[in-house]
């Protein structure tokens, strides 16, 4: 792996800038220029779409503002306090967590399943592997349109199979019981093939040699399964949970055409919450305290997780 | 050196005619209108108007209800915004009036204005100055099926008091008719019921006193009272199933499919049943029918007195001058007429009613011009805000998770916070 990386030639200059004189002088230059070239533009981009933004959030949550005009109502931290009392708030944050369990606990160990059988070279497993990675590609929207009928309680598919068994048919969306189990399963659905296809390409890049000399060593396959291929698919696998974690806490267009959230709030996730409740309610300070405290838990996560899980990479 | 300065002459022409064409007046128009039908009379109207005004183009633009509420702030600070925009008056009337994002056109309207009935013009004005124009008038009542009333042998005149609603609802199960169909999930359609049961209870004196914090505001016994009838309708179960599901335009097209006996709704709903009914053909003049929200026993709420909608057109700031111009002409005692005759809405401009044509729109528009108290949506009355909490409680009354009590009380909690 080390001597990869030095062989590469973009990271031979950076490499090369402790060495002697005669190197250093044009190694410096070339990297001042990619700096003063390159840096600006991504900085000033950073900063205008997220930094400003992010400050605006914060600014705006202190003030009762209904988005008209500018901000004039000081109300210090009152919406973080009105956003706490909120029992909506809660049951979003439990359903933000619901997610993250399924994803963890469901989507992973199917897409992981999936990929070991899918990875090898058989006739038709790349078929197969188009098939399983589609609903990734499907937009949201329209997922989440497809499912609203197939889910439907009258002419949906679900009905039909549960009529097909001689039981009337639920409305699983209009049930404040089943309306985001009915979500979770379609964020399995939708999501697990991404996960699959990143297990697949980690699968590829895996060293046959080292599972040929555990097979000869005497390993089974649950062994060799057990001890070779999933240690070697960690770094894989920390990048995949990290997806799936963030990607639920930024669930929204899934959620707005099967549900809206609804009913009594029992399907909102923080983000489709932060919409009903600020956004749609003219509620501009308020919404961004939601804001303020979902980019928190969003950040809190990633670098605490950047450190602990992923130093290596 | 030829070449070049041929390019310069052909940029310079290019820009001159920019400037002529930007000479024009183009009004941008937002409406939210699903009616295709009546769409379509718009649209002829603005064709006839650019045809008569050269230089003048009228652009429509569309956007769905619940998408134009929510977008709206934005919209209206955008550079690009529309000039003509749709209301329902009321609370977020005020906050766009506060926030200066409209145009004041009381010089531009008058002597115009006279040709309007008064009350819809004035809720389009705040402090003497008029911000908009009405177009059309609406009721809240129950629109039926006459076949399927008939089935469980209930007959709809005699439903005058909420107790006699609730033993047809009581009529209509045992006899296997889905009594009333409402789209749950869009929340609003469930707040008639709470909102007009207020209205019945105590009348304009009752919410004037709440706004004013008297009487325990919203959290009185007034609007505890409208939980618990609206309850006593909930647990008879009388909706369709997985209402909490449906969103309005789905429910609409279930009463037009002719699968459940009535529908609390917007007095257009009588159209709009047809275009969204599955076979776009929908439930005929003969076969619906509609009658007044019921009154309740020792209610302090006149029987004449109305639950609607007022909606209109405003203008935002720093529109062209042929927006309220074109409005005007919109807003004709000739194109109210037609539209009254297509049945579309009740009008708003004097001597227009003479165009409905039938009994239906007919009976709305006498009930509009006998009530003294015309109540707004409250979801609009009250501001985009404390509206939606009167939407989520009603929604969660009828799921059964949140007593009446708790309802009442959590509307007063969010007019007390405020925005």
């Amino acid at each position: 792996m080390a001597r990869r990386i030095a062989s590469s030639p973009s990271l031979d200059l950076v490499e090369a800038a402790p060495a002697p004189v005669v190197v250093r002088g044009p190694a410096w230059d070339g990297r001042y220029t990619v700096l003063i070239l390159f840096l600006p533009p991504a900085l000033l981009l950073f900063t205008v779409f997220v930094v400003v933004p992010i400050g605006e959030a914060a600014w705006y949550s202190a003030f009762s503002w209904n988005g008209f005009g500018k901000p004039t109502n000081w109300i210090g931290l009152d919406n973080y306090r009105f956003v706490l009392e909120t029992r909506a708030f809660w049951l979003a944050l439990r359903n933000n967590g619901l997610i993250i369990a399924v994803s963890l606990l469901v989507q992973l160990p199917l897409a992981l399943t999936l990929a070991l059988m899918l990875a090898e070279r058989f006739r038709g497993a790349v078929a197969l592997r188009m098939l399983f990675f589609m609903p990734y590609i499907l937009a949201e929207i329209a997922t989440g349109l497809i499912f609203s009928f197939v889910y439907d309680g009258d002419y949906g598919l679900v009905a039909s199979i549960w009529r097909f068994f001689g039981a009337e048919a639920p409305h699983l969306l209009a049930s404040t019981d089943t309306a985001m189990l009915a979500i979770l399963i379609v964020i399995v659905w939708k999501y697990f093939g991404f996960h699959m296809m990143l297990f697949i390409a980690a699968l590829q890049g895996l060293d046959k040699n080292l599972v040929e000399a555990a097979r000869i060593d005497g390993a089974t396959r649950g062994q060799v399964l057990r001890h070779v291929v999933i240690p070697l698919l960690y770094p894989t696998i920390r990048l995949s949970v990290f997806f799936a974690i963030i990607g639920s806490l930024q669930l929204f267009d899934l959620v707005m055409p099967l549900t809206r959230g609804g009913p009594a709030d029992s399907s909102n996730t923080l983000v489709s919450f932060l919409y009903n409740n600020g956004i749609s309610r003219m509620r501009v300070g308020y919404g961004s305290a939601v804001g303020v405290i979902l980019f928190t838990i969003c950040v809190t996560f990633a670098f605490t997780y950047k450190r602990w899980f992923m130093r290596d990479e | 050196m030829r070449l070049l300065s041929k390019l310069g002459l052909a940029a310079t022409a290019w820009l001159l005619a920019l400037g002529a064409a930007s000479a024009d007046t183009t009004v941008k128009w937002l409406h939210i209108e699903v009616n295709p039908a009546q769409v379509k009379i718009w649209e002829e109207v603005a064709r006839a108007y650019e045809a008569s005004h050269p230089g003048v183009k009228i652009e429509m633009q569309f956007l769905e209800n619940e998408a134009y509420k929510a977008k709206l702030p934005t919209i209206l600070q955008s550079k690009d915004r529309p000039n003509i925009i749709y209301s329902w008056a009321g609370g977020v009337l005020k906050a766009q009036v506060e926030a200066g994002v409209l145009d004041d056109i009381t010089d531009q309207i008058k002597g115009y204005s006279d040709t309007i009935t008064p009350a819809a013009l004035a809720a389009f004005a705040r402090d003497g100055r008029n911000y908009g124009l009405p177009i059309a008038l609406s009721q809240v009542g129950f629109v039926y099926n006459k076949e399927l009333m008939a089935k469980a042998n209930v007959d709809p005149a005699a439903i005058k008091t909420w107790d006699d609603l609730l033993a047809a609802v009581k009529a209509l199960k045992a006899a296997g008719v889905t009594p009333i169909v409402v789209g749950g999930a869009d929340k609003w359609p469930l707040h008639f019921y709470w909102t007009h049961l207020a209205v019945r209870i105590g009348g304009k004196p009752a919410f004037d006193a709440a706004l004013r914090g008297e009487n325990g505001g919203f959290a009185g016994e007034t609007f505890q009272k409208s939980g618990e009838l609206f309850k006593q309708l909930v647990d008879l179960q009388p909706f369709q199933n997985g209402f909490l599901g449906f969103k309005n335009p789905q429910a609409v097209g279930y009463f037009g499919d002719g699968k459940a006996a009535m529908t609390l709704a917007i007095s257009s709903v009588y159209n709009l049943q047809r275009a969204l009914a599955a076979d776009k053909v929908g439930l005929s003049e003969d076969k619906i029918g509609w009658f007044d929200f019921p009154v309740v026993a020792g209610g302090k709420g006149a029987p004449t007195d109305t639950l609607g909608g007022i909606t209109g057109w405003l203008v935002t700031k720093g529109s062209p001058k042929e927006a309220v111009d074109f409005l005007k002409y919109f807003i004709s005692k000739d194109v109210q007429t037609r539209l009254a005759s297509g049945n579309f809405i009740v009008p708003v401009v004097k001597g227009a009613e003479a165009g409905l044509n039938n009994a239906f729109m007919k009976r709305i528009a006498d009930n509009l011009s006998k009530s003294n108290y015309h109540q707004n949506f409250y979801d609009q009355s009250l501001g985009p805000s404390v509206g939606r909490v009167v939407n989520d409680v009603s929604a969660e009354i009828a799921g059964g998770s949140m007593n009446p009590q708790d309802a009442a009380k959590a509307i007063e909690a969010a007019w007390k916070q405020g925005n």
